[in-house]
């Protein structure tokens, strides 16, 4: 193990700001979603190390499991809220769903 | 340079080069498979982290369930969208300097945190993290607490999606 705690840090920042890019430029409502995923891993990728080089507590692997939890629950309302609003205004461009802006 | 560094950088560049193409990319089931890509980098890196039981659960959860779940997405909503116009908006030059000045931020504040180059101590020996690990899950003076916020979350989603996305005709 003679990777400095720093490699991954900085890979993570990286990975977390080209998912940022990616939920503000993208227009589809879907690849929003999919730049939200690079975030939490991102995140993920944090934890993990951070235990690893930490001093002994487990509590990084127990909350990286629970963020894929949240992840995965994420996933599930956001992608059936995208398709119950491409069945009724048959669009998943994020710029068209402007129903609550008046 | 020693193997496992190599190995990083070989992780480091297939994560970072595939999250930006799934930025990027104007395909969104070429999105979709780059993100898999990604996930998978970083189930490489777990395992080099020597967090075993996460490499398999990122597999299985992230790889398994999440990314076929956005190609099933992808695959029910993109008749229009195909690959006609620009996929993303106007204000992307925004998003990019923003995205850039969040790295700097983020480089410059890790960066001059005294903990920042330090390299890792072997594992105790005789110790199994993964078994510590599962213990740290039931125990009540652990992350019970967490963990079972977790599942209730979970049975949330389940129901919440199914009810979203039944169509409503009556």
């Amino acid at each position: 193990m003679s990777i400095p705690l720093s490699w991954y840090l900085i890979l993570s920042a990286a990975l977390f700001s080209i998912g940022l890019f990616g939920v503000l430029a993208r227009k589809n409502a879907v690849a929003i979603l999919l730049g939200i995923e690079l975030m939490l891993n991102a995140v993920n990728i944090n934890l993990v190390a951070f235990w690893r080089y930490g001093t002994g507590s487990i509590a990084g692997q127990v909350f990286a499991i629970i963020v894929f939890a949240v992840a995965a629950a994420e996933v599930a309302v956001g992608l059936a809220l995208i398709i119950s609003v491409y069945r009724r205004r048959s669009t998943v461009i994020a710029d068209d769903l402007d129903l609550l802006k008046w | 340079m020693t193997p496992d560094q190599i190995i990083f950088l070989f992780c480091a560049a297939l994560i970072v080069s595939s999250a930006l193409m799934v930025v990027t990319t104007r395909n969104l089931v070429h999105a979709a498979l780059w993100l898999v890509a990604a996930l998978f980098g970083v189930a490489i890196l777990y395992g080099l982290l020597q967090a075993s039981f996460l490499a398999l659960v990122q597999v299985v959860v992230y790889i398994g369930a999440i990314a076929i779940l956005f190609i099933f997405a992808v695959m029910l909503t993109r008749r229009e969208m195909r690959d006609k116009g620009p996929q993303i908006n106007q204000n992307w030059v925004i998003s990019a300097l923003l995205a850039l000045l969040t790295f700097a931020g983020l480089a410059y504040i890790l960066s001059s945190w005294d903990g920042f180059s330090r390299t890792a101590k072997a594992l105790p020996a005789g110790v199994d993290p993964l078994m510590v690990l599962g213990k740290a899950l039931v125990s009540p003076d652990a992350f019970v607490l967490p963990f079972e916020v977790a599942s209730i979350l979970l049975l949330a989603a389940l129901v919440g999606a199914v009810y979203i996305a039944t169509s409503s005709k009556e």
